[in-house]
Parts: structure tokens; C-alpha cells; sequence
């Protein structure tokens, strides 16, 4: 359908959501990206955040997602994630805990472990601030 | 001859045996169903992390500075190969046939004057490889998909290779497992996966798709960078889930056939027994009779 924009995203265990969405706000590593109808073909990586399902000028969904890739062309867009999670479904205390577990590991972490470390906590600050902010309008 | 106990005690032990494979041949059923339906989940995630790669990496194999898991080392003198197998045995042929395979891919290697060093993943295999190739094996990964397959669980073994590939220890890699067809086929597949091997674009059927000039966020190598160890992971738990699936299947027909087999016993132990039994009368109601007509 030309004014609706096809909508993916995966994980490597299950296909999260799979909907027509009329646009689809990712957040880029370079800046969140807006996805409507027709995109020009655009490959990118994806940083720790929310995407945004907007439909008739309202948010409709909201997910949680953790670093992974973006694509977008004429089809639609597909992103590939290693963890997305509804916003809704998330457990406010159980993020705040996640948290405080990733900066200990980070601590503690050697220097092999620390880029692993690094990033669970940046996955987990983004998922405790995704629970925290609100639609953007 | 045996005795009637005997004969008793047999068929009750068969009985057991057959209560014991049916039950495990359920329970790999039960156990088939979900590692399909993981199968099944996870394809999606692949297929399009292939889909991406593929239009990567077509527009990087004409430029220099491709990163070597796609590229290659430019050598190929020594071979990893990561023979996939189960920590558990009682499935039949499943495992001998992975190690079989890998035994004659190690063999043409070696003819070859390549060097071989082989990573085990899982116990059964491990133990069937080092009566020939014990100085190989490089290392052993067990415990897998316990309690159940998980994309940490690929990324662990991902992970290892990839950082045996930085350090330089070899050149190609190639998985060996079973790719599940049916609960009553599994096909042993070699799967190379460094350098990635990307499909090379059918011509005109892909001329449209790769025609498509993509924007790329960081630019190309660095998405490149991060993508291909992904690819990796995704590779790997896609042979763990297909060799897992397959261990169900094979061992759901290993368990049917035992289960089959007892059956079979249990009836010819029982006529066995009923004629021993009968031919036991017969002989007493001869004594008494004699034993009557000489008084």
C-alpha cells in the first residue's frame, strides 16, 4: 500500500512485530530516523532505545530495543535486533535492577569482559530510560 | 532350556525396557516440537540478516579494504572445523554419522598437506573424535542447550572462534552438523562459514535488487564490522538449532525402533514361555498317568 509503510523486527529467537505502520521512528547510531512510505534505501547500525510506531499523527507502539541493524527501502523497514521488548511489558524495578547488575559486572569486569560489560549496561540504561520517557507527541 | 522363572523374569525385564524407550521416545517428541518451533522462530531474523549481507557485501567484494571474515586470509593452509554433536547418546546414528563425515573431511585435508585443528561441541563426538585426532582437537564445548538452546549459547561458541580467527590460529572455518529434513532424515552438512561464503547474485534474477544504491550509517566497512560476527552467531545457532531438532528426531526414531524391537521380544519371549509351560503339564500328566496304569 502506497501510504503505509511495512514494518519489521526481529530477534535472533522470534520475529517481535511484523504490522503496517503509517511511519516508524528508529534511533539510529547516527540519530533516530524516521521511516516513511518510499524511503530511499538506507543500511544502518542501531543504537540502544526506542522505536516508535506512529499512526494517524499518534504513537500506536513503542518497543524497546537493544544495538542491532536497521534496513529501510521501497518495501519497508526491518530492523534486527538482539533484544526488543514492548515498552509496556517492561518491569520498571526489574530495569533499575539490571542496571545496578551491569555496573557491578563493569567493575569488576578484566579487560576481556569489558566491552561485553559495557554494553549490557548501556543496554540496560536504555532500557531503564525507555521506561522513563514518554511519546515524543 | 531355561526354567519358567527364568523365562518370567526375562519377559518382565523386557517389559521395563519397553516402558523405559517409549517413554524417552515421547519425550523426544515432546522435545522435537519445541526445537522446531525455535527452528521456526529464528528464521526470520536470519533470513533477513542474510538478505542485508548479501547487498553489503555485493557492493563491497569489488573494493580493497573488505574485512577478512568476508574476504578471507588469503591463505588457506589451516582448517578449523567444528564438528557439532550431542552431549547425550541413545539417538541412534546421529552422532556416528556427524563424526563419520568429519573424519573423511579431516582425511581429505590432511591428503592435501592442509593443516586441520577441530573444535568439538558436544561430548559424543569429542569422545569419538580423539581415538584418531586427540592432538587436533583444540578444545571441547559442552553443555549446550541445556536446559534449553539459547542465542548465548551460539554467541559463546561464536565467540571463540572468531577470537581463534583473530589471533590468527587459521584460515578456514567450517561447521559439521545435521541439518534436519524429516524425523526420519538428517542430512550431515558442511557449512564454511569464514570466509563467509555470500551467494554469489544469480544473474538478472538479482540484476533489480543489487541495482539498488543503499545509503549506509557509519559507512560500509564499519557497518561490515559489526554485522559480519553477527552473521557468525546467527550461523552457528542455526546449525545448533537444526542439529538440535535433528538429535530429537533421530533419537524419537531410535527410541520408536527399541521400543518396536522389545515388543517383538516380549512376544516371542511369552511363546516360548507358554510352550515351556505346556510342554511342563504335558510331562507331569504323563508321570501321573504312568504312574497310575503300573499299580
Amino acid at each position: 500500500m502506497a501510504d503505509m509503510v511495512g514494518f519489521d523486527l526481529a530477534t535472533p529467537t522470534s520475529l517481535i512485530a511484523s504490522e503496517e505502520a503509517g511511519m516508524v521512528v528508529v534511533p539510529g547510531s547516527e540519530g533516530d530516523f524516521g521511516v516513511l512510505p518510499g524511503h530511499s534505501p538506507i543500511l544502518t547500525t542501531v543504537r540502544p532505545g526506542v522505536i516508535e510506531i506512529h499512526n494517524d499523527g499518534a504513537v500506536t507502539g513503542r518497543f524497546f530495543v537493544s544495538s542491532g541493524f536497521a534496513e529501510a527501502n521501497q518495501e519497508g523497514c526491518t530492523v534486527l535486533v538482539d533484544e526488543a521488548v514492548p515498552v509496556a511489558d517492561i518491569d520498571r524495578s526489574a530495569a533499575e535492577e539490571r542496571v545496578n547488575a551491569a555496573r557491578t559486572a563493569l567493575q569488576g569486569a578484566d579487560e576481556g569482559q569489558r566491552a561485553a560489560a559495557e554494553t549490557e549496561l548501556a543496554n540496560a540504561e536504555a532500557m531503564l530510560a525507555a521506561t522513563q520517557s514518554q511519546p515524543t507527541h | 532350556m531355561p526354567s519358567l522363572k527364568d523365562l518370567r523374569m526375562r519377559i518382565d525385564s523386557v517389559k521395563s525396557t519397553q516402558k523405559i524407550t517409549s517413554a524417552m521416545k515421547m519425550v523426544a517428541a515432546a522435545k522435537l516440537r519445541r526445537a522446531q518451533e525455535q527452528a521456526e522462530a529464528a528464521r526470520p531474523y536470519a533470513e533477513r540478516m542474510e538478505r542485508m549481507l548479501g547487498s553489503l557485501a555485493g557492493s563491497m567484494a569489488s573494493s580493497e579494504g573488505a574485512p577478512k571474515l568476508l574476504a578471507g586470509t588469503g591463505k588457506q593452509d589451516v582448517h578449523l572445523v567444528v564438528v557439532m554433536t550431542s552431549d547425550k547418546g541413545l539417538c541412534g546414528a546421529f552422532n556416528s554419522s556427524i563424526v563419520r563425515d568429519a573424519r573423511r573431511m579431516i582425511a581429505g585435508l590432511q591428503a592435501d598437506g592442509k593443516e586441520v585443528k577441530i573444535l568439538c561441541v558436544g561430548r559424543k563426538g569429542w569422545s569419538q573424535i580423539r581415538r584418531d585426532y586427540a592432538p587436533l582437537i583444540v578444545d571441547l564445548i559442552e553443555g549446550i542447550g541445556r536446559p534449553r538452546l539459547s542465542f548465548d549459547d551460539a554467541q559463546g561458541v561464536a565467540s571463540r572462534v572468531l577470537q581463534m580467527f583473530e589471533a590468527g590460529e587459521f584460515d578456514v572455518c567450517t561447521l559439521v552438523y545435521n541439518r534436519f529434513k524429516s524425523v526420519i532424515a538428517q542430512i550431515v552438512t558442511r557449512q564454511q562459514v569464514i570466509p563467509f561464503a555470500v551467494d554469489a547474485p544469480v544473474e538478472g534474477a538479482q540484476a533489480d535488487a543489487s541495482s539498488v544504491v543503499y545509503d549506509y550509517e557509519p559507512d560500509e566497512t564499519e557497518i561490515l564490522e559489526v554485522l559480519l560476527p553477527r552473521n557468525m552467531s546467527v550461523q552457528v545457532f542455526r546449525a545448533l538449532l537444526e542439529n538440535n531438532a535433528s538429535e530429537h528426531g533421530a533419537r524419537m526414531g531410535a527410541m520408536d525402533n527399541a521400543t518396536r524391537n522389545a515388543g517383538e521380544m516380549i512376544d516371542s519371549l511369552t511363546l516360548n514361555y507358554n510352550r515351556t509351560r505346556q510342554a511342563f503339564i504335558t510331562k507331569e500328566l504323563i508321570e501321573i498317568i504312568s504312574g497310575a496304569e503300573a499299580v
